[in-house]
């Protein structure tokens, strides 16, 4: 994130104030855009009001995508392409290709997932790590509060986080 | 923060009042089930008479499949000829009350896991030491109350009417030159004999009741007295009833069930059946919970932990799938005759009356819940939990079923008011004990060291 000083952030140093300061903050009728810890803290996705992440459903389809891609590799080669016979069964035995179906899920499903959250998140290779404030990677917990997306002013906004016990605050 | 309670556990006591109405209604289930029964028996006594025919019919298309067998390769021959050999003794000795005792000991098996995991569920938990569970352990700690009825139903069927329910104990079977000689039972009979099988039985029973009654006795004293010494304790018994269930909930598999086919062995059964038990307990803990909720107790559980009930039914559904499946793809796949007639019994045998339940065993044990609670909203909520429950609960009877009634019954069995009053009887027995179990203690355990944390349980 470049300098833009959009940003105004409030540091705090410990995990339970800046929970109790979100609802705070929101109060007084201020959108935050996000709040960075070092650590996951317990009720802050409630708190701060986020949806919850639709990942799931992508899994869900990826393994679908996955149980139909297993059964149609499996099906084209044992099957239409090269039909043979096994201890047996029919060209189409189906309770043996199970446990590979079941790989096949699961590995689209991994796959899939792990694609999905690193676009979704705009991660990739070599992508430069966007901090705001170093030490949240250490022991501060930073409110980020985007001044264009809000119709209070810079300095109301400024007090607000004061009030609710911000150690210091800056503007990035 | 969604649920945040201010239910203080120090001061608070919950108890369970099992009213007169509920009594009632309950003892008049218990009564219909067995009007059920006894209309069901009359039927089947009358039926019989006329069904003789259609059995010896069937015997002599058994016999005439056994010699296709032996002389030609014919599938269905082969089929009907395994069947036969399978177990000749019990079409021979076969009679019209047989039905009856395969129910008892049916519904016996399935009662006394229900009422195990009860035990199980608390002691797994106190060896994890997991807190989240403590507000509603008292639920499943009154279940194994229910294996005084059970322990002894199941003694006593077996003591007096072992040889309908088990190959092994036909007469005969295992003395040298008897005309029911059998070679493979009798190598069999130094684990499958009456006496290590009545020793088995009191001997594990007997643990489990004095692990139970000890867990049970530390956990109301703790109530009481608080402290976490109580908890060390409870641990430990935790611990020591966990060893003891492994080793004796496979023995029991291989007992009470497995050894009704005597010639087939599966190595994976032991697994199969406590997957069974375990799942369908958790349901019944979930249902238990939800129907106290309904009634206005227990308003410190909270969707967090109906929602980790269900992951827990969830993943155990795909547990008993999963072990079910390996069982049966190894013997597809081998194709071994003397492996496949357990399948090909339930699936093609017996004029095809077990297929049904076959394949709705798969649909209520693995699809429907593996569908109804795949969301994390339905496992939060009651009404998909109950759906769910439904499923597991009734999927598991059928489950058992099969396992049970082709070995014992063969062509004889089928679905009819014997099974539904014997089930009924039984599960109105085991409401009334249990709930009037949970009234002797309060619904909370107020004193256990992880209340607070189960209380402000927050997934």
């Amino acid at each position: 994130m470049s300098s833009t000083n959009n940003y105004i952030l409030g540091v705090y140093d410990d995990e339970d104030e800046v929970l109790h300061a979100v609802s705070e903050v929101k109060s007084k009728g201020i959108k935050i855009e996000e709040v960075y810890t070092p650590f996951p803290i317990h009720g802050l996705d409630t708190a701060l009001g986020h949806a919850r992440t639709r990942l799931p459903i992508a899994a869900f389809m990826f393994g679908c995508l996955g149980l139909v891609c297993a059964q149609a590799l499996i099906n084209y080669t044992m099957v239409f392409d090269w039909p043979m016979i096994i201890g047996g069964k029919d060209f189409f035995a189906l309770p043996d290709w199970i446990p590979i179906t079941f790989e096949g899920t699961v590995l689209f499903t991994a796959f899939g997932l792990v694609t999905t959250f690193c676009i979704s998140n705009d991660l990739y290779p070599g992508k430069k790590p966007e901090i705001l404030d170093l030490r949240i990677t250490d022991d501060r917990f930073v409110m980020a509060i985007n001044v264009d997306k809000n119709k209070k002013s810079a300095a109301d906004i400024k007090k607000a986080l004061k009030d609710s016990g911000a150690v210091e605050v800056n503007v990035k | 923060m969604a649920g945040h309670s201010h239910f203080s556990p120090a001061n608070v006591e919950e108890h369970f009042e099992f009213s007169s109405e509920g009594k009632k209604r309950i003892i008049y289930g218990f009564i219909a089930g067995i009007v059920a029964l006894i209309i069901g028996i009359y039927l089947l006594s009358k039926g019989e008479s006329g069904g003789h025919e259609v059995a010896a019919a069937g015997h002599e298309a058994v016999k005439a499949g056994h010699e296709a067998a032996n002389t030609g390769h014919e599938a269905a021959g082969h089929l009907s000829g395994g069947a036969a050999s399978h177990q000749p003794a019990a079409e021979e000795h076969y009679d019209w009350t047989n039905r009856i005792w395969a129910n008892v000991w049916l519904n016996a098996v399935f009662f006394t896991g229900i009422s195990v995991i009860g035990m199980f569920f608390v002691s797994l938990q106190y060896l994890a030491k997991a807190g989240w569970s403590s507000v509603l352990k008292r639920v499943p700690e009154a279940f194994p109350k229910f294996l005084y009825v059970t322990l002894p139903i199941l003694l006593a069927v077996f003591f007096f009417k072992g040889d309908v329910i088990f190959h092994w104990m036909h007469h005969g079977v295992t003395e040298v030159g008897s005309e029911n000689y059998d070679k493979i039972i009798a190598g069999k009979s130094g684990y499958l004999n009456k006496t290590f099988f009545i020793a088995r039985l009191i001997g594990f029973g007997a643990i489990w009741l004095i692990l139970w009654n000890m867990l049970r006795k530390k956990s109301l004293e703790e109530d009481l007295v608080g402290g976490t010494e109580i908890f060390t304790k409870l641990v430990r018994i935790g611990v020591a009833f966990i060893v003891i269930f492994g080793l004796s909930s496979s023995m029991f598999a291989w007992d009470w069930v497995m050894s009704i086919d005597t010639h087939w062995f599966s190595t994976m059964f032991g697994w199969y059946m406590f997957s069974s038990w375990h799942v369908t307990g958790l349901a019944i803990i979930t249902l238990t919970v939800l129907l106290l909720k309904d009634k206005g107790y227990m308003s410190y559980v909270n969707e967090n932990h109906l929602h980790d009930l269900g992951k827990f039914m969830f993943a155990f559904s795909i547990f008993w799938s999963y072990v079910w499946f390996s069982q049966f793809l190894l013997i597809y796949y081998a194709n071994f005759p003397e492996e496949t007639i357990y399948f090909l019994e339930r699936w093609e045998g017996h004029n095809k009356i077990y297929k049904t339940s076959e394949i709705l065993n798969i649909l209520f044990n693995f699809f429907f819940p593996f569908l109804v609670l795949m969301t994390r909203d339905a496992k939060r909520t009651r009404i998909f939990l109950k759906i769910a429950c439904f499923f597991i609960i009734s999927g598991h009877y059928i489950d058992f079923y099969q396992m049970i009634m082709p070995g014992v019954l063969g062509p004889h069995g089928g679905y009819g008011l014997v099974e539904f009053g014997m089930l009924t009887a039984f599960s109105c027995a085991f409401i009334y004990i249990v709930s009037d179990e949970l009234t002797k203690a309060s619904l909370v355990a107020k004193n256990h060291p992880f209340l607070p944390e189960a209380l402000h349980h927050d997934i």
